[in-house]
């Protein structure tokens, strides 16, 4: 093993039923180095993670750990605690409920000659821990009592006093605000200090260019490069993580007209969910197709969301159609001639034990009402007019939704939405994890319900398929609105958009 | 192979098994005391001096005695759908409705009467209110206030029928008229019980088939966030399959009482709740929500009713019964827990492997 | 760096708070109402614990299993088991010490097999205490139909055993023939505490009574932390069982009799009880002290219910059920706000 090296992942390949996650993928870790891992949602950062915490079994390939003689296979997270590899992750995983200084020891405690804790020598031994680390806590009080940012660093806390050598941080910083990401990056300049390797997953560009020295990227589960930090200014980071994907790139007609004459579909003003998404203002045409752009964890779902009235919005006013409306739950967005798609297709797309027929009708019933029940036959009906017009492959209508391809399901929501006849359709990642050849038809798709008049929200972490497809962008960074695209739309201005900054 | 594949997914495979099988030991029983091997299901005609000519025979006291399980058991079957969760509230509920049924007719204070204080139909609409109260009360606590549906119910679990007891003044009340009885037995020659068990189930049939509650209440319990997406409202569906599994519990109590033609809130709907998860069970509906199959139900609760019977054929008293269901309700809950399924196939893959 | 910890003073030490004010309000007030039938002496509070002394051993088992996020419904009935077979076994001639001892064996295994199911196949925990509860209700039952009563006849030892009383050196009071009543406890009493205090150390000091509070806390994390979430549970559950036993044979010694329908609900006593005195529905938080002052409250009700005279009987079972109701109530409220406030 090279010298200064902790780790080192060679050639790890695996596949999920369907998909392959992971392709020869490499990874370095140093000593004393804070490494970041960039990829878009579905690059496979977290396969990689879990592939190096025992989480995951990969199937080719070999991870190499300082200290250990040979390839190193973890079968589960405590194998890897114990060659030194320690995860923390944006959901705390300790105990709320216990004192920080148990959260610490729990599992590991130091007993009395009586075999019971040895309470006061554990407060102590805490104490000197979190004081080691500059961290200024009462050990004896509960964990929930404190910020997320302090538990996480206690997890932090607990990792290190465990002789870890590798720390993984996964996506620590999502829930904080800018004062205790501060904080935690003192900490990470602290532990590097004593020579501890840190992964850092983040989708956060700032971040990553304030604290980390190292860059790797990964792509759709394959691995791009790894940089030093300074040889990689965020355009390229960005592009180095969206790609330019070779899906076919079809001729798709977008409509080339100046919307703004057409009448007002959408008109949101100020609206707000608190912790989600700060105040925005959104206005649609009719028959416009309007992306949002934004890396993952910017608020571009939300923004959605906030909309449908699947997060509830706190302030603000929307207009549908001119018209004021209120929006309490999902049904009274519907009952406007709404529809989303959501980009969480398990759980909150598909009823994984219903039939496609059922799940095709579904938003329609609920739009009827319980007692208007589509007769079977209109049920199969419908069911066949869709599965022929989204082309969803299937043994047949009956067929559960969960045997189906995770591309066929996405159809299927699609399907459900479609059959609703909507004039706003809310479409959030409708391409993720499907092949290519869908991914095209449902492009295609979009544009061709723009020609017919009915406005689309279309939200994408690739951006080449959103220029392909919309009229306008919406550019969003952590949380917030910052701009809109509505002429010239290029590649390069959507990445300097959202990459925002200087460079 | 392939209908070997056909019957295994059959949903009616368990309760109609388990049916069988309980038909088998009252064959075997019967043929090993010496009776007539079919006596199980011998269905003749009798007269009586109170009722006139009635059917008689073990088949009809089986689905006659099975009527309030059966009742329970379709609501149960919903709230077990909806929620994941089960309502062992029933059997109090049945009680309390009764109590409520019965001091309606006889008057507050009254022990025992023979002429109704006020029209049966006040009475039954007491009763079914009460139900409907129950219902949703609990229907509140596991929809609204995300309380674990068990813990919920078992407050109504312990509180009803002494709430059933207050209202009757500590006392049995016993309405002996005879337009009240008439519930709880003959209309001509068949059981009164049987037919408002056919007309409810008919009823609920009716509703799932030309109504798209079914689906989503089914819709709710596999997926309740993405049914909410979807525009279903999910709170209320939670809601209102608590309030129907009141209302049941309200008309099962009205049977129960009117067989004994009183009030007897200790007895009444005793260890009922237990039959009717166990019915669901039986019927081959997970109790971990989501699908649901109502016939499997029906047969399940009608299989129940069978087993107890025959337990009492084989001299096994009301109060020693429990033993035997709660074996049965521990195999079948252990045969669908994931866990187990993951080991037996581990060890039928060791099998095959070793067979080779 | 400054860490913005809350004070101490959380939801939790709010509720036991409440349950303490509670308990006072309610003996006071019994006492103001019920003064002249002799509720204001010492020994109607020590009457209170004899009544009790099974409850409390049954509420400390349930808090522990209620501390992992799961319940036991299965007391009462087991309750009952007990008794009955200490009942009959001693009509059979068989020895005292020999029957407890069967009986706390009888515990371990049902404890043992409830914990398997739970623990290990993941069950429910309310299926499998509820099949549970039915099978020992059942198993009375086949034990035997009739009520068994426990005479000096059957066994002197037992006898002796219940009507020993343990006189405490103060807080007496003379009755209205001159007589000095030295205030007493039953030994079913100073089996209770014992127990309580037992608990209340395992909680506390132990590194299984802290993984009850781990796995409760969070069973996911307890995992990743590499505690055997499973065995945690499964000893929970034993615990249970067996604190219910020797509650059990607390409870017999203050009834001296097996019955099928003995210790009826006497399961929603023990949970109200834990409710009431803090112990989370979803796990994590609690402790036996509280669960203790529930019993007390429970028990001060039954007997404000039995010195009134005029009370319909049903009303202990109704109050508990409300209070029940409006804690889980006030838990939920709680949990709501914490959310939001996350």
């Amino acid at each position: 093993m090279e010298e200064n090296v902790v780790l080192t992942a060679r050639g790890i390949s695996m596949t999920f039923p369907g998909v392959k996650a992971l392709d020869n993928v490499d990874f370095t870790l140093r000593k004393g180095e804070i490494h970041a891992l960039m990829g878009e949602n579905g690059a496979g950062k977290s396969t990689l993670i879990k592939c190096l915490t025992g989480i995951n079994d990969f199937e080719a390939g070999e991870i190499r750990v300082e200290g250990v003689d040979g390839p190193v296979k973890n079968r589960s997270t405590k194998d890897a605690q114990n060659i030194g590899i320690s995860t923390v992750y944006q959901e705390v995983n300790l105990c709320p409920n216990l004192s920080v200084a148990e959260n610490l020891f729990i599992g590991r405690e130091p007993l009395t000659k009586l075999h019971t804790i040895d309470r006061k020598s554990y407060n102590k031994r805490s104490m000197k821990i979190m004081e080691d680390l500059g961290i200024s806590v009462d050990v004896t009080q509960n964990l929930e009592n404190y910020s997320l940012a302090i538990q996480q660093m206690v997890a932090i806390a607990r990792a290190v006093d465990m002789d870890c050598k590798v720390l993984i941080l996964d996506e620590p910083t999502s829930s904080l605000d800018d004062e205790e990401v501060e904080k935690l990056f003192s900490l990470m300049r602290k532990l590097k200090e004593k020579g501890v390797g840190i992964i850092f997953v983040t989708h956060f560009l700032e971040q990553v260019y304030a604290v980390c020295d190292r860059i790797t990227v990964l792509r759709n589960g394959a691995f791009v490069g790894e940089f030093p930090i300074a040889e990689l200014p965020r355009v390229k980071l960005v592009a180095a993580m969206m790609g330019k994907d070779l899906d076919d790139l079809a001729e798709i007609q977008k409509e080339q007209k100046d919307y703004s004459k057409e009448p007002m579909e959408i008109e949101a003003k100020g609206l707000s969910h608190a912790g989600t998404i700060k105040p925005f203002d959104l206005n649609i045409h009719k028959g416009e197709v309007v992306g949002i752009g934004g890396l993952l964890g910017s608020g571009r779902s939300e923004l959605a969301r906030c909309i449908y009235g699947a997060d509830k919005a706190q302030t603000g006013t929307l207009a549908v159609a001119g018209q004021q409306v209120k929006i309490n739950q999902p049904i009274d967005a519907m009952n406007k001639g709404m529809g989303m798609l959501p980009d969480d297709r398990k759980a909150e797309g598909i009823i994984a034990d219903l039939s496609v027929r059922e799940n095709i009708i579904l938003a329609l019933q609920a739009k009827r009402g319980m007692f208007k029940q589509l007769s079977r036959a209109q049920q199969e009906e419908i069911a066949d007019r869709y599965i022929d017009l989204v082309k969803i492959k299937t043994a047949s209508k009956d067929t559960l939704i969960k045997q189906l391809s995770g591309g066929n399901q996405q159809k299927v929501i699609l399907a459900r939405w479609l059959a609703t006849d909507p004039d706003f359709l809310i479409l959030d990642e409708p391409t993720r994890g499907i092949d290519v050849g869908t991914k095209s038809e449902i492009q295609k798709l979009i544009v061709k319900l723009a020609g017919e008049g009915k406005s689309v929200l279309f939200i994408s972490s690739e951006i080449e398929e959103m220029l392909r497809t919309c009229n306008r962008m919406v550019i969003m960074r952590d949380g917030q609105k910052v701009g809109e695209i509505d002429h010239d739309l290029s590649q390069e201005g959507v990445m300097k958009a959202i990459a925002g900054g200087e460079s | 192979m392939s209908t070997w594949k056909k019957i295994k997914s059959w949903p009616l495979l368990l309760p109609v098994v388990a049916l069988i099988l309980v038909m088998a030991v009252n064959i075997i029983h019967d043929a090993a005391t010496g009776v007539n091997p079919l006596s199980f299901f011998s269905i003749s005609l009798r007269e009586t001096t109170t009722n006139g000519t009635i059917l008689y025979g073990r088949l009809i006291d089986v689905i006659n005695r099975g009527s309030e399980i059966a009742i329970l058991a379709i609501g149960m079957t919903l709230v077990v759908s909806a929620s994941a969760g089960t309502d062992i509230s029933v059997g109090s509920v049945m009680s309390l409705c009764a109590s409520a049924m019965c001091v309606t007719l006889a008057g507050y204070g009254v022990s025992s009467t023979t002429t109704l204080a006020k029209p049966l139909v006040i009475g039954l609409l007491a009763a079914i209110l009460m139900g409907i109260v129950c219902g949703a009360f609990n229907g509140t606590l596991v929809a609204h206030l995300s309380i674990q549906p068990m813990v919920a119910t078992l407050i109504l679990y312990s509180a009803a029928r002494a709430i059933g007891l207050l209202l009757c003044n500590d006392l049995i009340v016993y309405v002996r008229n005879p337009s009240f009885a008439f519930i709880g037995s003959f209309l001509g020659p068949i059981p009164t019980p049987i037919v408002i068990t056919a007309i409810c189930i008919a009823i609920v049939s009716v509703v799932l088939k030309k109504t798209a509650l079914g689906m989503y209440i089914q819709s709710v319990g596999i997926n309740a966030r993405a049914s909410r997406i979807a525009g279903l409202n999910s709170k209320l569906l939670i809601f209102l399959a608590y309030t129907l599994c009141g209302v049941f519990a309200s008309i099962a109590g009205i049977v129960a009482s009117s067989r004994i033609t009183s009030a007897d809130s200790n007895n009444i709907g005793l260890y009922l709740e237990m039959d009717a998860i166990l019915s669901v069970a039986l019927g081959g509906n997970s109790l971990g929500g989501g699908k649901f199959n109502l016939a499997g139900s029906i047969i399940g609760a009608y299989t129940i009713q069978a087993i107890t019977t025959t337990l009492y054929a084989l001299g096994v008293s009301s109060i020693q019964a429990p033993v035997y269901k709660a074996v049965i309700v521990i195999i079948i809950v252990v045969i669908e827990a994931p866990p187990f399924k993951a080991f037996l196939k581990r060890h039928s893959a060791a099998f095959a492997s070793k067979g080779v | 760096m400054k860490a913005n910890s809350k004070k101490s003073f959380n939801s939790n030490t709010l509720l036991l708070v409440i349950t303490i004010v509670l308990f006072c309000v309610l003996y006071v007030g019994g006492c103001i109402a019920y003064g002249s039938k002799g509720f204001t002496h010492f020994q109607t509070f020590l009457n209170i614990l004899i009544t009790n002394a099974g409850l409390i051993c049954v509420a400390c088992g349930m808090t522990c299993v209620m501390l992992t996020g799961g319940i036991d419904i299965s007391v009462g009935a087991l309750i009952a088991m007990d008794c009955m077979m200490l009942a009959v076994g001693m009509e059979k001639g068989i020895g005292a010490v020999t029957m407890v001892l069967i009986v706390l064996l009888v515990g371990v295994v049902f404890g043992v097999v409830q914990g398997f199911l739970v623990g290990y196949l993941e069950i429910q925990p309310f299926i499998v205490s509820m099949a549970g509860m039915f099978f020992c209700r059942g198993m009375t039952a086949v034990i035997c139909t009739d009520q068994v009563s426990i005479t000096e006849k059957i066994n002197a030892t037992f006898y002796k055993w219940a009507n020993t009383k343990v006189t405490i050196p103060f807080g007496g009071y003379v009755n209205n023939k001159g007589k000095y009543m030295a205030p007493y406890v039953r030994p079913g009493v100073i089996v209770a505490i014992l127990v309580l205090i037992i608990i209340f150390i395992m909680l506390r000091y132990t590194k299984f009574g802290r993984s009850l509070y781990a796995v409760g806390g969070s069973a996911q994390s307890a995992a990743m932390m590499g505690l055997n979430v499973k065995k945690i549970k499964m000893g929970a559950y034993m615990l249970s069982s067996i604190l219910c036993s020797v509650g059990g044979v607390c409870y017999c010694l203050n009834t001296m009799a097996g019955s099928v329908t003995q210790a009826l609900g006497l399961e929603m006593d023990a949970i109200s009880s834990a409710v009431i005195g803090g112990t989370l529905l979803t796990g994590g938080v609690g402790n036996v002290i509280g669960s203790f002052f529930g019993v007390l409250i429970n028990g001060t009700i039954s007997s404000i219910v039995k010195t009134n005279g005029k009370l319909a009987s049903s009303w202990p079972n109704i109050l508990t059920a409300a209070l029940l109701f409006i804690f889980i109530v006030i838990q939920s409220i709680f949990a709501a706000v914490r959310a939001r406030r996350k």
